[in-house]
């Protein structure tokens, strides 16, 4: 998994993400995530390229339980999140709906920096300073979840939640 | 060696003693979604392929953030709602019930519970000593199938409250020092509770509003013990039946305690853009209120409309002032108490019971440079719908002596009687 870097700062809440003013999009999920992160980077959109990720810093995602903040961010094409912590409900629906997100220390990684991330050997690599950043894998029980594609897949695989 | 409320609750509810930090799966007493993240969880249902709902009468739709609707893309998420609630007979909050969370402690959570709703103010519930929390639309998607989720047991914080609050100080003061001390993310994970001889002297609306509030730190959920406040506000939404005493342990397996004097607690407000950003009201001078907004799932209750018309009575507003009650029921205690009309004539706009400005949908969106003080949980950036406006946050007594003044005041401060 490989892309470029776009540096948020700390507390990015999911007003930012998908904000309040665009509520009636929120059944058209294509349309909303055209304005995903609007108002925190106006230009953020123009500047994605799928692949590319979001990276933060602390408690990324705070705020309302709106699962449309992940979603869209998912459609928009970003490949993962990584921030040094995130909001707890952000982070399940994440999980839930198959969007990557590692925790690991962000200092390190400025906007435009390659990114690369290994999954199995738990490692970011910034290409671009040709640094190695950690983190730790989620317990197996929200991998599954992951690899099945969501919590939907996760269900309906099984028939049941146990 | 003592457990928390959070091994209590889980651990009866599972039949087997549950560790805090490991992942389970719980059978819920009630699931609900809003407007804004139910069409998304009926989507979710839909497409599990699942054709019988596990327990439709715990199921419940609520139509509160955009109510009544100002768009034809917001009327029809409702007609989706209810087309959905009567085929799978589930219940429904219509619009102008008021705010989920409200309905949510008048009419079904009690102590024991665990309850799930796709808004992440749904830990208000904790007041009643339930295990209530936020999630999304996809775990609310499958708990209305299934009556489960998946959970991790959070580790706990002791907040040892002591004393009792000094006049015009409340409850939203408390738990704005408690987040200004914690930080946004400072329990995230964890759920916060409270304990101390300090919980005796709060009335459930205060214990409601603290509650409401512990998602602002992070936390997964913010519970109060079960005891005579409980029964007896059970007892007044003819729920008796409903209480079951939950006490608190003091040696219970803690990870951190906060101590709080709740006599050192003054009014506080909350500076944009982030609810942590606090200050005492009184170290911030001149700022000039354009809009003040009364209500929501924090700050709506009857007894935060009869202190904002114990201020504002006879005399006249210098700010916009918005209020919104948060639930029928408080309209219509709050018409017998007759604070409508002293808020009107002091100035007010009564808008309908439901969540409101607070969210930008409709109704009290700010201009450009403008200022808000609110009594609900959250200043982010956008928050009422133009990031160019700035949003402050207090208690329903300080909002009211600010919008007699038009300026940012404590309500403790000498000649608010002169205006
Ligand atoms: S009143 Fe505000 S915080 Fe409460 S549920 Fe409604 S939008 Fe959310």
């Amino acid at each position: 998994m490989k892309g470029k870097a776009h540096k948020f700062g700390d507390n990015i809440s999911t007003d930012l993400i998908a904000p309040g003013k665009y509520f009636h999009l929120r059944n058209n999920l294509e349309e909303l995530a055209k304005h995903v992160m609007e108002d925190a980077d106006p230009e953020f959109v123009k500047k994605l390229t799928p692949g590319d990720f979001i990276v933060a810093g602390e408690n990324f995602g705070c705020g309302s339980s709106r699962e449309h903040a992940p979603r869209i961010i998912k459609i928009a094409g970003v490949s993962a999140v990584l921030a040094k912590s995130f909001a707890r409900i952000f982070f399940r629906n994440s999980i839930n709906i198959g969007l990557l997100l590692i925790e690991c220390n962000t200092d390190e990684i400025s906007s435009g920096d390659e990114i690369e991330i290994n999954l199995e050997k738990g490692i970011v690599i910034n290409i671009s300073r040709n640094t190695e950043i950690p983190f730790i894998p989620p317990p197996p029980f929200m991998q599954e979840i992951s690899e099945s594609g969501g919590l939907v897949e996760y269900v309906k695989k099984k028939k049941r939640l146990e | 060696m003592g457990k928390t409320f959070v091994q209590k609750i889980l651990s009866k509810k599972l039949g087997k003693e549950v560790e805090p930090g490991k992942i389970y799966i719980f059978p819920t007493d009630w699931v609900f979604a809003q407007d804004g993240t139910g069409p998304l969880a009926i989507k979710v249902f839909q497409e599990l392929q699942i054709k019988e709902v596990s327990n439709p009468s715990r199921v419940i739709f609520f139509l509160d953030h955009a109510s009544p609707p100002p768009r034809s893309e917001l009327a029809n998420s409702h007609k989706l709602i209810r087309e959905f609630c009567a085929r799978i007979g589930c219940l429904i909050g219509e619009e102008g019930d008021g705010v989920c969370h409200q309905i949510m402690v008048e009419r079904y959570s009690a102590p024991g519970q665990i309850i799930v709703g796709a808004d992440s103010h749904t830990c208000t519930s904790g007041a009643l000593s339930a295990f209530a929390t936020g999630m999304g639309s996809t775990d609310i998607g499958v708990a209305i199938a299934l009556g489960k989720v998946w959970m991790k047991v959070p580790f706990s914080f002791n907040i040892q409250l002591k004393g009792k609050l000094k006049e015009r100080v409340t409850a939203k003061d408390i738990i704005l020092h408690l987040i200004g001390k914690l930080g946004a993310s400072g329990a995230t994970y964890k759920a916060l509770e409270f304990t101390g001889e300090g919980t005796r002297n709060l009335s459930m609306d205060d214990r409601l509003t603290i509650s409401n509030m512990a998602v602002e730190c992070g936390a997964k959920t913010g519970i109060f013990p079960s005891d005579e406040i409980t029964r007896e506000y059970l007892t007044s939404m003819g729920r008796e039946n409903d209480f079951q005493e939950i006490s608190y342990d003091t040696d219970a397996p803690y990870e951190k305690e906060v101590f709080i004097n709740i006599e050192e607690v003054e009014p506080m407000v909350s500076l944009p853009h982030s609810v942590d950003n606090v200050s005492k009201v009184k170290e911030v001078k001149n700022l000039k209120i354009d809009q003040v907004f009364i209500g929501t799932c924090t700050g709506g209750r009857l007894s935060d409309f009869m202190k904002a018309a114990e201020i504002l009575e006879g005399k006249k507003v210098k700010s916009r002032l918005l209020i919104a009650p948060g639930s029928r029921k408080v309209f219509l205690e709050g018409e017998k108490e007759g604070v409508w009309k002293i808020l009107i004539e002091a100035g007010g706009i009564l808008l309908p019971p439901g969540c409101g400005p607070c969210v930008g949908i409709h109704q009290g969106v700010l201009a450009d440079g403008e200022v808000c003080l609110s009594s609900a949980n959250r200043n982010f950036k956008g928050r009422m719908g133009n990031p160019k406006g700035a949003i402050y946050l207090a208690s329903p007594i300080t909002c009211a002596a600010s919008a007699l003044t038009g300026y940012l005041t404590d309500p403790r401060e000498a000649g608010l009687e002169d205006y």
